[in-house]
């Protein structure tokens, strides 16, 4: 017994190797840029961008030189809140895009043949493959108004005498891009999930009187909601802050709350403010997380 | 009438027959069991009979009906699966009250018939709780439960025993008996394992190859099997070999390779004399085998002479391998709990052995 604790020291010691490396990288190159980014946000910026100094010469003596200007600025003007809003429902509308895509695809994949699954999951990640603005790039090809898609779309609107749309530079462009690009992340956990589903179980909900409608609501739907869960924040999450596909599919009207925060950083050189945006978004992010977490097991008591 | 019959069926997947124009009848509050190696078609069979497979020919008809097209949710046969598939998701209640929102049950409905379900099968205090939180004969119990809740015709079970310990797969078993009693439904049981197919059933269907080998009850397959694939199939057999040489009224003459003369009876299935000459073995069960240092055999027994070449003590039985003196090495099984008992046989010690001519029977081919 004595020599137990020992052993335990010992156990832990022979663990570091593992663990510490991961453990530094995120310290380093997630934490400590989130705590610079929090001393930026009630920062003032610099003359030239950047930031000004956080301890100024004042009367004589040293003084912490901070605001929550930044903060007020950012839940306070009209034009932030109709962009976080505009964002926070882009991202609710990608998210629930992506899961109704995606979900016959990642039962299908899952329900496939053994041998073709592995070729199939290649396919689904076969874009990320190539880079990334490249696709968005094709994508304005493909909406852009010399394309048949718009060609195609504007003539049937003529034909019912309606005005010509313009299908790139729009929010419906700016969906489709962020569908587009976020659709893996939607497919692999529910994949990951629904593969792993006993398919006896289908066989006993059947046996015991369930029809096919009955057996996908009552039984693979239901076990499959923590791949709903993990694969709708890995969409909602980034497309919430996205800003690279706004900016190339979005137009003047389709900016999104990603794109104002760039601005910040670099043309404005406002960082406080940029800093102070974005922690805004994360606080957003995190009300939508606990809301749809609140909503699940709601829907889950109701299920009883 | 049946309650359920299956007629001329056969099932075949690719070039293999699975079931090879198979027809039973099952009777209503029957506990039926078919049994067999696996790949014998037992599964197959049970398969069709709940809906999940369909058969290439023949007609299965529950209550005069033919199932033929009718899913397996339109049934009224429920099936208690090997694994339980019991649905991680939903507590123990929520399980058993599933095929009865399925059936549309009233909600004032549900709750008293899964409390007197969970009564039924003794887990009413544990309505509450998952299936991953439960052991697995309560898990395998809340799989009866939910099957049983809404009086199926007919309950399949598909090896429902198979992963449950032995001490636990005997208590199992008569607490499937005395359910089965209770609630009346008839029970087709699937099984590899021969113990538990004549512990449970009323009938067994002992199945090879795609083909039904003998059905018959548990005392009959197993006291008479019909041939050597049932001898040897279900439990311990001695299996003879030997020539006919005469023919009576009753019985007949054999002689036995390696044991010597001996009087038998036909098979007991087939009830055919066998002729003179004919060759085929016979049956005998290590236990109907009686076994001492000396003994005088009655009149309607046979008896050999051998020693002790080697024996297995199992604590209520010990079984004796006897070399006879004529060549044949055999198999006998005496109780130690038997009476007059004094001592163990040693390797290398003379025996007797006689048997009773009824005491098995004659096999042909």
């Amino acid at each position: 017994m004595a020599n137990q604790p020992a052993a335990g020291l010992r156990a832990r010691m022979a663990r570091w190797p593992v663990t510490a490396p991961p453990t530094l990288y995120l310290v380093l190159f997630f934490l400590v840029p989130t705590l610079i980014m929090v001393l930026a946000s009630i920062q003032y910026p610099g003359e030239f961008g950047g930031l000004s100094p956080i301890l100024i010469e004042d009367q004589g003596h040293t003084r912490l030189d901070i605001t929550l200007e930044n903060y007020q600025r950012a839940v306070s003007e009209t034009i932030y809140l109709q962009l976080f809003l505009k964002s926070l429902w882009y991202a609710i509308v990608t998210t629930v895009l992506c899961l109704v895509l995606a979900y016959p695809l990642s039962m299908m994949i899952a329900r496939s043949n053994k041998k073709y699954r592995d070729l199939l999951l290649l396919l689904v990640i076969l874009p990320f493959w190539s880079n990334f603005l490249i696709r968005i790039y094709a994508w304005m090809i493909i909406l852009g108004p010399q394309a048949a898609l718009a060609k195609g779309v504007n003539a049937a609107l003529g034909a019912v005498g309606m005005e010509p749309v313009s299908l790139l530079f729009s929010p419906f462009a700016v969906i489709v891009g962020l569908v587009y690009v976020h659709l893996p992340f939607m497919i692999l956990p529910l994949y990951a999930n629904l593969e792993k589903h006993d398919p006896t179980l289908l066989d006993a909900a059947q046996d015991l009187g369930a029809n096919a409608w009955q057996r996908f609501w009552k039984v693979t739907f239901p076990l499959s909601l923590p791949g709903v869960y993990a694969g709708a924040a890995l969409v909602f999450i980034p497309a919430l802050g996205a800003f690279a596909v706004p900016d190339l599919l979005g137009g003047t009207d389709a900016i999104m709350i990603g794109n104002v925060i760039k601005e910040q950083f670099r043309e404005a050189r406002d960082w406080p403010f940029g800093a102070a945006l974005s922690f805004v978004l994360m606080a957003v992010a995190l009300l939508a997380a606990l809301a749809a977490a609140w909503a699940g097991k709601r829907y889950q008591q109701q299920a009883d | 009438m049946a309650l359920l019959e299956i007629r001329n069926v056969s099932r075949r997947f690719g070039d293999f027959l699975a079931v090879d124009n198979v027809s039973l009848e099952v009777g209503a509050g029957e506990f039926f069991t078919l049994v067999g190696p696996s790949g014998c078609g037992k599964t197959t069979l049970l398969r069709m009979i709940a809906g999940f497979d369909q058969p290439d020919t023949g007609q299965i008809v529950l209550e005069g009906k033919n199932l033929e097209g009718t899913p397996p949710e339109a049934r009224n046969v429920h099936t208690v699966f090997q694994s339980y598939a019991l649905f991680p998701h939903m507590t123990v209640e929520q399980n058993i009250a599933f095929p009865l929102r399925m059936a549309k049950t009233a909600d004032d409905q549900i709750k008293p018939r899964v409390a007197e379900a969970l009564e039924d099968v003794r887990l009413a205090d544990k309505g509450k709780r998952y299936p991953h939180e439960l052991s697995g004969g309560q898990r395998q119990r809340v799989a009866l439960a939910r099957a049983l809740v809404n009086r199926p015709k007919l309950l399949l079970l598909d090896e429902p025993l198979a992963a449950l310990d032995a001490k636990l797969k005997e208590q199992m078993q008569l607490e499937l008996i005395e359910l089965q009693r209770e609630v009346g439904v008839t029970f087709i049981y699937v099984t590899h394992d021969q113990g538990e197919a004549l512990a449970l059933s009323h009938r067994i269907a002992v199945m090879n190859h795609g083909i039904i080998e003998q059905l018959d009850e548990p005392s009959k397959v197993y006291g008479f099997p019909k041939n050597r694939f049932v001898a040897d199939f279900i439990g311990t057999c001695n299996l003879w070999e030997g020539t006919v040489t005469s023919a009576g009224e009753r019985d007949f003459v054999l002689d036995l390779d390696g044991i010597g003369t001996a009087r038998a009876i036909p098979n007991t299935t087939t009830k055919a004399m066998p002729q003179p000459g004919q060759r085929g073995c016979l049956t005998l069960r290590p236990e109907k085998l009686r076994i001492a240092a000396d003994l005088a055999p009655l009149p309607e027994e046979n008896s050999a002479a051998g020693k002790v070449h080697d024996f297995l003590y199992l604590g209520d039985v010990t079984i004796y391998i006897v070399n006879l003196d004529q060549g044949a090495r055999i198999e006998a099984m005496l109780p130690n709990a038997a009476s007059g008992r004094t001592r163990f046989f040693e390797v290398g010690d003379p025996v007797k052995i006689a048997w009773r001519v009824d005491a098995g029977h004659f096999i042909d081919g």
